[in-house]
Protein backbone atom coordinates (compact mmCIF):
# COMPACT_ATOMS: atom_id res chain seq x y z
CA UNK A 1 0.00 0.00 0.00
CA UNK A 2 1.08 3.06 -0.85
CA UNK A 3 -0.36 6.61 0.67
CA UNK A 4 0.65 9.84 -0.96
CA UNK A 5 -1.07 12.62 1.12
CA UNK A 6 -1.07 16.29 0.05
CA UNK A 7 2.31 15.71 -1.76
CA UNK A 8 4.08 18.87 -3.01
CA UNK A 9 7.64 19.49 -4.80
CA UNK A 10 9.01 22.81 -6.09
CA UNK A 11 12.09 22.79 -7.94
CA UNK A 12 12.42 27.02 -7.59
CA UNK A 13 10.18 28.82 -9.03
CA UNK A 14 8.81 25.61 -10.86
CA UNK A 15 5.91 23.50 -9.24
CA UNK A 16 6.73 19.73 -10.30
CA UNK A 17 4.25 17.66 -8.08
CA UNK A 18 1.26 20.07 -6.94
CA UNK A 19 -0.22 18.85 -3.64
CA UNK A 20 -1.00 15.08 -5.03
CA UNK A 21 -3.30 12.98 -2.73
CA UNK A 22 -4.03 9.38 -3.78
CA UNK A 23 -4.06 5.73 -2.46
CA UNK A 24 -2.03 3.02 -4.35
CA UNK A 25 -3.97 -0.31 -3.14
CA UNK A 26 -2.48 -4.25 -3.05
CA UNK A 27 -3.72 -6.94 -4.96
CA UNK A 28 -3.94 -5.00 -8.49
CA UNK A 29 -1.60 -2.81 -10.89
CA UNK A 30 -2.43 0.58 -10.77
CA UNK A 31 -1.07 2.76 -13.76
CA UNK A 32 0.38 6.32 -13.15
CA UNK A 33 -0.14 8.18 -16.35
CA UNK A 34 0.39 11.59 -17.71
CA UNK A 35 2.22 13.29 -20.59
CA UNK A 36 5.90 13.46 -20.17
CA UNK A 37 7.02 15.80 -17.65
CA UNK A 38 4.18 15.45 -15.71
CA UNK A 39 5.74 14.89 -12.68
CA UNK A 40 5.31 10.94 -12.54
CA UNK A 41 8.90 10.36 -11.96
CA UNK A 42 9.21 12.94 -9.15
CA UNK A 43 6.33 11.66 -7.46
CA UNK A 44 8.33 8.26 -7.22
CA UNK A 45 11.36 9.87 -6.07
CA UNK A 46 9.72 11.43 -3.46
CA UNK A 47 7.71 8.56 -2.40
CA UNK A 48 11.44 6.78 -2.35
CA UNK A 49 12.66 9.69 -0.08
CA UNK A 50 15.33 10.26 -2.96
CA UNK A 51 13.93 13.55 -2.86
CA UNK A 52 12.40 15.50 0.06
CA UNK A 53 8.99 16.80 -0.47
CA UNK A 54 8.51 20.42 -0.49
CA UNK A 55 5.25 19.53 1.65
CA UNK A 56 3.43 16.51 2.24
CA UNK A 57 4.17 13.22 3.42
CA UNK A 58 4.00 9.68 1.35
CA UNK A 59 3.99 6.44 3.47
CA UNK A 60 4.66 2.57 2.17
CA UNK A 61 2.52 0.15 4.13
CA UNK A 62 2.26 3.10 7.04
CA UNK A 63 5.43 4.16 7.46
CA UNK A 64 7.97 6.51 4.91
CA UNK A 65 10.12 4.80 3.32
CA UNK A 66 13.48 5.62 4.89
CA UNK A 67 12.41 4.17 8.40
CA UNK A 68 11.30 0.43 7.01
CA UNK A 69 14.65 -1.52 8.33
CA UNK A 70 14.75 -3.48 4.98
CA UNK A 71 13.56 -0.82 2.42
CA UNK A 72 14.47 -3.30 -0.48
CA UNK A 73 12.11 -5.61 1.37
CA UNK A 74 9.43 -3.43 1.49
CA UNK A 75 9.73 -1.71 -2.13
CA UNK A 76 11.43 -3.04 -5.02
CA UNK A 77 12.04 -0.10 -7.44
CA UNK A 78 13.10 0.46 -11.06
CA UNK A 79 13.76 4.84 -11.21
CA UNK A 80 15.57 4.27 -14.42
CA UNK A 81 17.26 2.31 -16.27
CA UNK A 82 20.79 4.11 -15.75
CA UNK A 83 20.69 3.92 -12.28
CA UNK A 84 23.99 1.64 -12.60
CA UNK A 85 27.62 2.19 -12.15
CA UNK A 86 28.86 1.92 -16.09
CA UNK A 87 31.82 -0.03 -15.48
CA UNK A 88 30.86 -2.49 -13.07
CA UNK A 89 29.03 -6.35 -14.08
CA UNK A 90 25.16 -6.92 -13.63
CA UNK A 91 26.42 -9.89 -11.22
CA UNK A 92 28.14 -7.19 -9.47
CA UNK A 93 26.11 -4.46 -9.31
CA UNK A 94 23.32 -6.81 -7.87
CA UNK A 95 25.48 -8.44 -5.62
CA UNK A 96 26.25 -5.06 -3.89
CA UNK A 97 22.18 -4.07 -3.91
CA UNK A 98 21.87 -7.67 -2.21
CA UNK A 99 24.67 -7.03 0.50
CA UNK A 100 23.20 -3.96 2.14
CA UNK A 101 20.04 -5.74 3.04
CA UNK A 102 21.53 -9.44 3.87
CA UNK A 103 19.89 -10.85 0.74
CA UNK A 104 21.77 -14.14 -0.01
CA UNK A 105 24.13 -14.96 -3.22
CA UNK A 106 21.76 -17.70 -4.89
CA UNK A 107 18.87 -14.57 -4.58
CA UNK A 108 21.08 -12.88 -7.32
CA UNK A 109 21.81 -16.13 -9.62
CA UNK A 110 17.46 -16.56 -9.24
CA UNK A 111 16.87 -13.01 -10.03
CA UNK A 112 19.07 -13.01 -12.98
CA UNK A 113 17.92 -16.02 -14.51
CA UNK A 114 14.13 -14.69 -13.79
CA UNK A 115 15.06 -11.71 -16.19
CA UNK A 116 16.67 -13.45 -18.60
CA UNK A 117 20.27 -11.96 -18.23
CA UNK A 118 21.82 -15.11 -17.77
CA UNK A 119 24.31 -14.97 -20.58
CA UNK A 120 25.37 -11.21 -19.91
CA UNK A 121 25.68 -11.05 -16.16
CA UNK A 122 29.26 -10.84 -16.04
CA UNK A 123 29.63 -8.16 -18.77
CA UNK A 124 29.98 -3.97 -18.02
CA UNK A 125 27.00 -2.52 -17.42
CA UNK A 126 27.45 0.04 -19.48
CA UNK A 127 27.33 -1.74 -22.91
CA UNK A 128 24.29 -3.28 -22.23
CA UNK A 129 21.29 -2.06 -24.38
CA UNK A 130 18.25 -0.19 -23.44
CA UNK A 131 16.61 -3.04 -22.85
CA UNK A 132 19.08 -4.82 -21.17
CA UNK A 133 19.42 -2.22 -19.07
CA UNK A 134 15.55 -2.34 -18.15
CA UNK A 135 15.48 -6.00 -17.07
CA UNK A 136 18.88 -5.39 -14.88
CA UNK A 137 16.45 -2.66 -13.16
CA UNK A 138 14.16 -4.78 -12.42
CA UNK A 139 16.42 -7.67 -11.66
CA UNK A 140 17.48 -5.42 -8.73
CA UNK A 141 13.86 -4.36 -7.81
CA UNK A 142 13.29 -7.67 -7.24
CA UNK A 143 15.76 -8.70 -5.32
CA UNK A 144 14.79 -8.82 -2.09
CA UNK A 145 11.30 -10.57 -2.78
CA UNK A 146 9.20 -6.85 -2.18
CA UNK A 147 5.47 -5.98 -1.44
CA UNK A 148 5.75 -2.94 -3.07
CA UNK A 149 6.96 -2.77 -6.56
CA UNK A 150 7.47 1.14 -8.42
CA UNK A 151 8.48 1.05 -11.94
CA UNK A 152 8.98 3.77 -13.91
CA UNK A 153 8.20 3.35 -17.59
CA UNK A 154 9.51 -0.08 -17.32
CA UNK A 155 8.20 -1.34 -20.60
CA UNK A 156 10.40 1.80 -22.52
CA UNK A 157 13.21 0.33 -24.95
CA UNK A 158 12.15 -3.65 -24.42
CA UNK A 159 11.06 -5.42 -27.51
CA UNK A 160 7.68 -7.10 -28.05
CA UNK A 161 8.67 -10.64 -26.13
CA UNK A 162 10.14 -8.27 -23.30
CA UNK A 163 6.62 -6.07 -23.23
CA UNK A 164 4.63 -8.94 -22.92
CA UNK A 165 7.02 -10.56 -19.94
CA UNK A 166 6.68 -7.31 -18.17
CA UNK A 167 2.85 -7.51 -18.68
CA UNK A 168 2.96 -11.08 -17.43
CA UNK A 169 5.32 -10.60 -14.59
CA UNK A 170 3.01 -7.37 -13.18
CA UNK A 171 0.18 -8.87 -13.15
CA UNK A 172 1.59 -12.37 -11.51
CA UNK A 173 3.11 -9.77 -9.01
CA UNK A 174 -0.20 -8.12 -8.31
CA UNK A 175 -2.00 -11.67 -8.17
CA UNK A 176 0.09 -12.41 -5.33
CA UNK A 177 -1.15 -9.53 -3.47
CA UNK A 178 1.53 -7.13 -3.81
CA UNK A 179 1.31 -3.19 -5.08
CA UNK A 180 2.62 -2.62 -8.52
CA UNK A 181 2.49 0.86 -9.05
CA UNK A 182 3.58 1.69 -12.81
CA UNK A 183 4.16 5.10 -14.82
CA UNK A 184 3.87 5.42 -18.50
CA UNK A 185 2.82 7.77 -21.07
CA UNK A 186 0.93 5.53 -23.04
CA UNK A 187 -2.77 5.05 -22.45
CA UNK A 188 -3.11 2.03 -24.68
CA UNK A 189 0.16 0.32 -22.62
CA UNK A 190 -2.10 1.03 -19.13
CA UNK A 191 -5.47 -0.10 -20.66
CA UNK A 192 -3.58 -3.78 -21.32
CA UNK A 193 -1.76 -4.16 -17.87
CA UNK A 194 -3.59 -1.63 -15.25
CA UNK A 195 -6.69 -2.20 -13.59
CA UNK A 196 -6.35 1.33 -11.72
CA UNK A 197 -5.39 4.70 -12.97
CA UNK A 198 -3.84 7.50 -11.61
CA UNK A 199 -3.71 10.41 -13.72
CA UNK A 200 -1.61 13.56 -13.41
CA UNK A 201 -1.21 16.61 -15.72
CA UNK A 202 1.55 19.61 -14.38
CA UNK A 203 1.89 18.07 -11.58
CA UNK A 204 -1.57 17.89 -10.36
CA UNK A 205 -4.16 14.91 -9.97
CA UNK A 206 -6.64 14.73 -13.11
CA UNK A 207 -8.24 11.72 -12.36
CA UNK A 208 -8.31 8.17 -9.75
CA UNK A 209 -10.46 5.99 -11.36
CA UNK A 210 -10.62 2.10 -12.83
CA UNK A 211 -9.43 1.84 -15.79
CA UNK A 212 -12.94 -0.08 -16.54
CA UNK A 213 -14.82 3.98 -15.85
CA UNK A 214 -11.93 5.28 -17.53
CA UNK A 215 -13.22 4.13 -20.52
CA UNK A 216 -16.59 4.05 -20.07
CA UNK A 217 -16.12 7.82 -19.46
CA UNK A 218 -14.09 8.30 -22.04
CA UNK A 219 -16.45 6.53 -24.68
CA UNK A 220 -18.61 9.52 -25.82
CA UNK A 221 -19.47 7.88 -29.24
CA UNK A 222 -20.36 9.99 -32.10
CA UNK A 223 -22.13 9.22 -35.78
CA UNK A 224 -20.98 10.59 -38.94
CA UNK A 225 -24.27 11.23 -40.93
CA UNK A 226 -23.85 11.88 -44.60
CA UNK A 227 -26.94 12.62 -46.60
CA UNK A 228 -27.86 14.53 -49.94
CA UNK A 229 -30.73 15.86 -47.51
CA UNK A 230 -28.49 16.95 -44.62
CA UNK A 231 -30.64 19.67 -43.63
CA UNK A 232 -33.95 18.35 -43.69
CA UNK A 233 -32.64 15.56 -41.47
CA UNK A 234 -30.36 17.29 -39.41
CA UNK A 235 -33.74 19.19 -38.25
CA UNK A 236 -35.47 15.89 -37.69
CA UNK A 237 -32.93 14.71 -35.50
CA UNK A 238 -32.12 17.91 -33.14
CA UNK A 239 -33.90 17.20 -29.78
CA UNK A 240 -32.89 17.17 -26.06
CA UNK A 241 -29.85 15.61 -25.35
CA UNK A 242 -28.58 14.91 -29.04
CA UNK A 243 -25.66 17.57 -30.34
CA UNK A 244 -25.33 18.13 -34.03
CA UNK A 245 -22.57 19.46 -35.52
CA UNK A 246 -21.75 20.26 -39.19
CA UNK A 247 -18.55 19.21 -40.56
CA UNK A 248 -18.97 19.75 -44.06
CA UNK A 249 -21.49 19.82 -46.99
CA UNK A 250 -23.68 17.24 -46.34
CA UNK A 251 -22.02 15.95 -43.89
CA UNK A 252 -22.29 16.27 -39.77
CA UNK A 253 -21.54 14.61 -36.89
CA UNK A 254 -24.30 13.74 -34.16
CA UNK A 255 -23.75 12.61 -30.21
CA UNK A 256 -26.45 11.60 -28.32
CA UNK A 257 -28.21 9.18 -30.71
CA UNK A 258 -27.11 5.72 -31.34
CA UNK A 259 -26.57 5.00 -35.32
CA UNK A 260 -29.97 2.62 -35.51
CA UNK A 261 -32.07 5.51 -34.03
CA UNK A 262 -30.54 7.63 -36.74
CA UNK A 263 -31.02 5.46 -39.64
CA UNK A 264 -34.45 4.57 -38.86
CA UNK A 265 -36.01 8.28 -38.05
CA UNK A 266 -34.18 8.93 -41.74
CA UNK A 267 -36.08 6.16 -43.14
CA UNK A 268 -39.46 6.72 -41.29
CA UNK A 269 -38.75 10.17 -43.48
CA UNK A 270 -37.70 8.72 -46.61
CA UNK A 271 -34.57 10.43 -46.57
CA UNK A 272 -31.51 8.50 -48.36
CA UNK A 273 -28.35 8.39 -46.49
CA UNK A 274 -24.87 7.96 -48.17
CA UNK A 275 -23.09 7.35 -44.56
CA UNK A 276 -23.88 6.44 -41.43
CA UNK A 277 -20.40 5.64 -39.13
CA UNK A 278 -19.89 5.26 -35.56
CA UNK A 279 -16.64 7.30 -34.85
CA UNK A 280 -15.03 5.78 -31.27
CA UNK A 281 -12.47 7.79 -29.85
CA UNK A 282 -9.39 5.69 -28.80
CA UNK A 283 -8.23 5.41 -25.25
CA UNK A 284 -4.96 7.33 -26.38
CA UNK A 285 -7.44 10.26 -27.39
CA UNK A 286 -9.55 10.12 -24.46
CA UNK A 287 -7.01 10.63 -22.29
CA UNK A 288 -4.82 12.87 -24.39
CA UNK A 289 -8.31 14.77 -24.20
CA UNK A 290 -8.07 14.92 -20.32
CA UNK A 291 -5.17 15.99 -20.06
CA UNK A 292 -4.93 18.96 -22.23
CA UNK A 293 -7.87 20.18 -20.51
CA UNK A 294 -5.83 20.25 -17.53
CA UNK A 295 -2.91 21.92 -19.24
CA UNK A 296 -5.45 24.55 -20.53
CA UNK A 297 -7.13 24.48 -17.07
CA UNK A 298 -3.72 24.97 -15.56
CA UNK A 299 -2.50 27.83 -17.94
CA UNK A 300 -5.80 29.52 -17.67
CA UNK A 301 -5.19 29.21 -13.47
CA UNK A 302 -1.81 30.97 -13.91
CA UNK A 303 -2.59 33.68 -16.10
CA UNK A 304 -5.53 34.59 -13.74
CA UNK B 1 18.72 -8.64 -27.64
CA UNK B 2 19.86 -11.79 -28.88
CA UNK B 3 21.95 -13.00 -26.05
CA UNK B 4 19.14 -12.00 -23.35
CA UNK B 5 16.30 -14.68 -23.84
CA UNK B 6 13.87 -15.20 -21.63
CA UNK B 7 10.23 -17.40 -21.56
CA UNK B 8 7.25 -15.34 -20.39
CA UNK B 9 5.83 -18.84 -19.20
CA UNK B 10 8.23 -19.96 -17.10
CA UNK B 11 9.54 -17.12 -15.59
CA UNK B 12 9.28 -17.66 -11.70
CA UNK B 13 7.87 -14.54 -9.83
CA UNK B 14 8.61 -15.13 -6.30
CA UNK B 15 11.96 -15.88 -4.18
CA UNK B 16 12.67 -19.98 -4.30
CA UNK B 17 15.91 -19.01 -2.50
CA UNK B 18 15.28 -18.29 1.64
CA UNK B 19 15.15 -14.63 1.70
CA UNK B 20 15.18 -14.27 5.53
CA UNK B 21 16.40 -11.92 8.40
CA UNK B 22 16.48 -9.22 5.88
CA UNK B 23 17.73 -5.57 7.48
CA UNK B 24 20.38 -3.11 6.83
CA UNK B 25 22.66 -2.72 9.39
CA UNK B 26 26.32 -0.71 8.72
CA UNK B 27 28.00 -3.80 8.56
CA UNK B 28 26.04 -4.93 5.76
CA UNK B 29 25.80 -1.60 3.82
CA UNK B 30 30.38 -1.75 4.64
CA UNK B 31 30.42 -5.73 2.80
CA UNK B 32 28.41 -3.34 -0.24
CA UNK B 33 30.65 -0.93 -0.21
CA UNK B 34 33.56 -3.45 -0.66
CA UNK B 35 32.03 -5.12 -3.35
CA UNK B 36 31.58 -1.95 -5.30
CA UNK B 37 35.37 -1.10 -4.58
CA UNK B 38 36.74 -4.29 -6.03
CA UNK B 39 34.21 -4.72 -8.93
CA UNK B 40 35.86 -1.68 -10.89
CA UNK B 41 38.61 -2.07 -13.29
CA UNK B 42 39.52 1.56 -12.66
CA UNK B 43 40.09 0.73 -8.97
CA UNK B 44 42.97 -1.84 -9.85
CA UNK B 45 44.38 0.76 -12.40
CA UNK B 46 44.96 3.61 -9.87
CA UNK B 47 45.95 1.69 -7.02
CA UNK B 48 48.60 -0.36 -9.02
CA UNK B 49 49.28 3.01 -10.30
CA UNK B 50 49.57 4.84 -6.91
CA UNK B 51 52.25 2.00 -5.86
CA UNK B 52 54.05 2.73 -8.67
CA UNK B 53 54.77 6.12 -8.10
CA UNK B 54 55.46 5.78 -4.35
CA UNK B 55 58.13 3.43 -4.64
CA UNK B 56 59.49 4.35 -8.13
CA UNK B 57 59.89 8.16 -7.18
CA UNK B 58 61.08 7.14 -3.76
CA UNK B 59 63.82 4.68 -5.03
CA UNK B 60 64.48 7.26 -8.00
CA UNK B 61 65.16 10.06 -5.20
CA UNK B 62 67.15 7.64 -3.25
CA UNK B 63 69.68 6.79 -6.16
CA UNK B 64 70.39 10.25 -6.70
CA UNK B 65 70.85 11.22 -3.15
CA UNK B 66 73.32 8.42 -2.94
CA UNK B 67 75.25 9.55 -6.62
CA UNK B 68 75.51 13.01 -5.07
CA UNK B 69 76.18 12.05 -1.51
CA UNK B 70 79.59 14.22 -0.49
CA UNK B 71 79.32 14.53 3.55
CA UNK B 72 77.84 12.08 6.53
CA UNK B 73 74.66 13.99 7.04
CA UNK B 74 72.15 16.38 4.58
CA UNK B 75 72.79 19.44 4.43
CA UNK B 76 70.09 21.90 5.42
CA UNK B 77 67.05 21.95 3.19
CA UNK B 78 68.30 19.34 1.19
CA UNK B 79 66.30 15.58 1.70
CA UNK B 80 67.38 13.11 4.41
CA UNK B 81 67.75 9.63 3.19
CA UNK B 82 64.36 8.88 4.72
CA UNK B 83 62.65 11.87 3.16
CA UNK B 84 64.52 10.73 0.21
CA UNK B 85 63.11 7.29 0.16
CA UNK B 86 59.44 8.48 0.69
CA UNK B 87 59.63 11.49 -1.88
CA UNK B 88 57.10 9.83 -4.06
CA UNK B 89 54.18 10.46 -1.44
CA UNK B 90 52.91 13.74 -2.86
CA UNK B 91 52.33 12.18 -6.24
CA UNK B 92 50.68 8.75 -4.44
CA UNK B 93 49.06 11.41 -2.63
CA UNK B 94 47.18 12.66 -5.54
CA UNK B 95 46.49 9.26 -7.20
CA UNK B 96 45.30 8.16 -3.99
CA UNK B 97 42.84 11.21 -3.35
CA UNK B 98 41.50 11.01 -7.02
CA UNK B 99 40.90 6.84 -6.41
CA UNK B 100 39.01 8.25 -3.81
CA UNK B 101 36.86 10.79 -5.44
CA UNK B 102 36.12 8.31 -8.06
CA UNK B 103 34.91 6.12 -5.57
CA UNK B 104 32.39 8.73 -4.30
CA UNK B 105 31.82 11.08 -7.52
CA UNK B 106 31.27 8.41 -9.86
CA UNK B 107 27.67 7.19 -7.98
CA UNK B 108 26.86 10.50 -9.00
CA UNK B 109 27.80 10.86 -12.55
CA UNK B 110 26.86 7.09 -13.35
CA UNK B 111 23.05 7.49 -11.39
CA UNK B 112 24.09 4.68 -9.37
CA UNK B 113 23.58 7.12 -6.27
CA UNK B 114 20.24 6.71 -6.56
CA UNK B 115 20.21 2.65 -6.38
CA UNK B 116 22.70 3.19 -3.74
CA UNK B 117 20.26 5.40 -1.70
CA UNK B 118 17.27 3.54 -2.36
CA UNK B 119 18.89 0.03 -0.70
CA UNK B 120 19.71 2.46 2.26
CA UNK B 121 17.60 5.26 2.14
CA UNK B 122 19.26 6.48 5.88
CA UNK B 123 22.10 7.69 3.51
CA UNK B 124 24.91 8.47 5.88
CA UNK B 125 25.84 4.56 6.35
CA UNK B 126 27.03 4.72 2.83
CA UNK B 127 29.77 7.35 3.40
CA UNK B 128 30.60 6.09 6.68
CA UNK B 129 31.22 2.46 4.73
CA UNK B 130 32.74 3.76 1.60
CA UNK B 131 34.93 5.81 4.10
CA UNK B 132 36.25 2.71 6.15
CA UNK B 133 36.44 0.53 2.99
CA UNK B 134 38.56 3.12 1.27
CA UNK B 135 40.86 4.09 4.72
CA UNK B 136 42.04 0.55 5.55
CA UNK B 137 42.71 -0.22 1.46
CA UNK B 138 44.45 2.70 1.36
CA UNK B 139 46.46 2.21 4.92
CA UNK B 140 47.00 -1.30 4.04
CA UNK B 141 48.57 -1.00 0.40
CA UNK B 142 49.99 2.75 1.50
CA UNK B 143 52.08 0.84 4.25
CA UNK B 144 53.31 -2.19 2.83
CA UNK B 145 54.18 0.35 -0.29
CA UNK B 146 56.09 2.90 2.12
CA UNK B 147 58.14 0.04 3.61
CA UNK B 148 58.73 -1.24 0.33
CA UNK B 149 59.84 2.38 -1.17
CA UNK B 150 62.44 2.56 2.34
CA UNK B 151 64.08 -0.35 2.44
CA UNK B 152 64.76 -0.63 -1.45
CA UNK B 153 65.77 3.66 -1.19
CA UNK B 154 67.87 2.90 2.23
CA UNK B 155 69.78 -0.31 -0.15
CA UNK B 156 70.22 1.98 -2.71
CA UNK B 157 71.77 4.99 -0.81
CA UNK B 158 73.88 2.23 1.07
CA UNK B 159 76.87 4.46 3.01
CA UNK B 160 74.56 6.89 5.19
CA UNK B 161 71.67 5.25 5.12
CA UNK B 162 68.63 4.89 7.56
CA UNK B 163 67.99 2.25 9.62
CA UNK B 164 64.20 0.91 11.15
CA UNK B 165 65.82 2.01 14.51
CA UNK B 166 66.74 5.24 14.03
CA UNK B 167 64.79 8.11 15.04
CA UNK B 168 61.61 8.75 13.68
CA UNK B 169 61.97 6.54 10.96
CA UNK B 170 58.76 3.91 12.06
CA UNK B 171 56.52 7.29 12.36
CA UNK B 172 57.37 8.37 8.92
CA UNK B 173 56.93 5.38 7.18
CA UNK B 174 53.98 4.52 9.08
CA UNK B 175 52.69 8.28 8.80
CA UNK B 176 53.10 7.75 4.87
CA UNK B 177 50.38 5.71 5.19
CA UNK B 178 48.38 7.53 7.16
CA UNK B 179 48.63 10.36 5.25
CA UNK B 180 48.23 8.69 1.89
CA UNK B 181 44.51 7.14 3.51
CA UNK B 182 44.09 11.03 4.74
CA UNK B 183 44.11 12.27 1.54
CA UNK B 184 41.99 9.69 -0.35
CA UNK B 185 39.30 10.11 2.25
CA UNK B 186 39.81 14.14 1.59
CA UNK B 187 38.96 13.01 -2.24
CA UNK B 188 36.08 10.89 -1.28
CA UNK B 189 34.54 13.75 1.01
CA UNK B 190 35.32 16.33 -1.54
CA UNK B 191 33.42 13.93 -4.42
CA UNK B 192 30.50 13.48 -1.48
CA UNK B 193 30.62 17.26 -0.97
CA UNK B 194 30.79 18.45 -4.93
CA UNK B 195 28.99 15.35 -6.46
CA UNK B 196 31.23 16.20 -9.44
CA UNK B 197 34.67 14.43 -10.31
CA UNK B 198 36.35 17.30 -12.44
CA UNK B 199 35.33 19.74 -9.69
CA UNK B 200 36.66 17.35 -6.53
CA UNK B 201 39.81 16.79 -8.33
CA UNK B 202 40.72 20.07 -9.30
CA UNK B 203 39.91 21.01 -5.70
CA UNK B 204 41.99 17.56 -4.14
CA UNK B 205 44.75 18.89 -6.41
CA UNK B 206 44.34 22.70 -5.93
CA UNK B 207 44.40 22.36 -2.48
CA UNK B 208 47.26 19.87 -2.00
CA UNK B 209 49.48 20.70 -4.61
CA UNK B 210 49.26 24.03 -5.43
CA UNK B 211 47.88 26.06 -2.98
CA UNK B 212 51.48 25.86 -0.90
CA UNK B 213 53.23 27.30 -3.49
CA UNK B 214 50.64 29.69 -4.74
CA UNK B 215 50.85 31.42 -1.28
CA UNK B 216 54.73 31.04 -1.04
CA UNK B 217 54.45 33.32 -4.01
CA UNK B 218 51.81 36.15 -3.17
CA UNK B 219 51.63 36.52 0.66
CA UNK B 220 53.90 39.32 2.24
CA UNK B 221 56.95 37.44 3.89
CA UNK B 222 56.21 38.55 7.23
CA UNK B 223 53.57 36.30 7.81
CA UNK B 224 53.93 34.11 4.90
CA UNK B 225 55.70 30.93 7.38
CA UNK B 226 53.03 31.01 9.75
CA UNK B 227 50.42 30.59 7.05
CA UNK B 228 51.98 28.20 5.04
CA UNK B 229 52.79 25.49 7.75
CA UNK B 230 49.14 24.99 8.51
CA UNK B 231 47.85 24.58 4.99
CA UNK B 232 46.99 20.72 4.22
CA UNK B 233 50.29 19.36 2.69
CA UNK B 234 52.45 21.38 4.73
CA UNK B 235 51.06 20.06 7.86
CA UNK B 236 50.53 16.52 6.20
CA UNK B 237 54.11 16.13 5.16
CA UNK B 238 55.49 17.27 8.59
CA UNK B 239 53.97 14.45 10.32
CA UNK B 240 55.82 11.86 7.50
CA UNK B 241 59.46 13.97 7.01
CA UNK B 242 62.14 12.88 9.53
CA UNK B 243 64.16 16.62 8.84
CA UNK B 244 62.21 19.44 10.29
CA UNK B 245 62.32 22.47 8.47
CA UNK B 246 62.54 25.52 10.89
CA UNK B 247 58.82 26.99 10.08
CA UNK B 248 57.69 23.56 9.83
CA UNK B 249 54.95 22.58 12.46
CA UNK B 250 55.90 19.66 14.71
CA UNK B 251 55.22 15.74 13.63
CA UNK B 252 52.04 15.66 15.89
CA UNK B 253 50.66 19.07 15.25
CA UNK B 254 51.38 18.68 12.37
CA UNK B 255 48.68 15.69 11.74
CA UNK B 256 46.21 17.33 14.18
CA UNK B 257 46.02 20.05 11.37
CA UNK B 258 45.95 17.46 8.30
CA UNK B 259 43.25 15.92 10.21
CA UNK B 260 41.39 18.40 10.71
CA UNK B 261 41.09 19.43 7.20
CA UNK B 262 39.70 16.03 6.34
CA UNK B 263 37.37 15.99 9.13
CA UNK B 264 36.07 19.58 7.97
CA UNK B 265 35.56 18.01 4.29
CA UNK B 266 33.76 14.78 5.59
CA UNK B 267 31.38 16.66 7.99
CA UNK B 268 30.31 18.81 4.42
CA UNK B 269 30.21 15.87 2.54
CA UNK B 270 27.66 14.13 4.90
CA UNK B 271 25.64 17.04 5.46
CA UNK B 272 25.31 17.58 1.51
CA UNK B 273 24.37 13.78 1.40
CA UNK B 274 21.92 14.14 3.67
CA UNK B 275 20.07 17.12 2.46
CA UNK B 276 20.24 17.49 -0.74
CA UNK B 277 17.69 15.94 -3.44
CA UNK B 278 19.94 12.49 -4.80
Amino acid sequence: MIEVHELTKRYGAKTAVDNLTFTVKPGIVTGFLGPNGAGKSTTMRLILGLDRPTSGTATINGRPYAEHTAPLKQVGALLDAKAVHTGRSAYHHLLAMAATTGVPRTRVDEVIDIVGLHEVARKRAGAFSLGMGQRLGIASALLADPEVLILDEPVNGLDPEGILWIRHLMRGLAEQGRTVFVSSHLMSEMALTAEHLVVVGRGKLIADVSVAEFIEQAAHDSVLVRSPRAVELHDLLAGPGVTVLSVERGAFEVTGLSAAKIGERAADAGIALHELTVQRPSLEEAFMELTRDAVEYQTVGAAA
Amino acid sequence: MSTATLSPEAAPLVAAAAVSNLKVTQGRVIRSEWIKFWSLRSTLITLATAVTLLIGIGLLASSMLNSGATGPGPEPGELGPVDASLAGITFAQLAFGTLGVLFMASEYSTGMIRSSLTAVPKRLPVLWAKIAVFAVVVLVIGLAASAAAFTGGQALIGDGAASWSDAGVVRAVVGSAVILAGSGVLGLALGALLRSTPAAISTLFGAMFLLSGVAQLLLPESWRDNVVQYLPSDAGSAFTSVSQGADALSPWVGLGVFVAYVAAVVVGGAWRLRRSDA
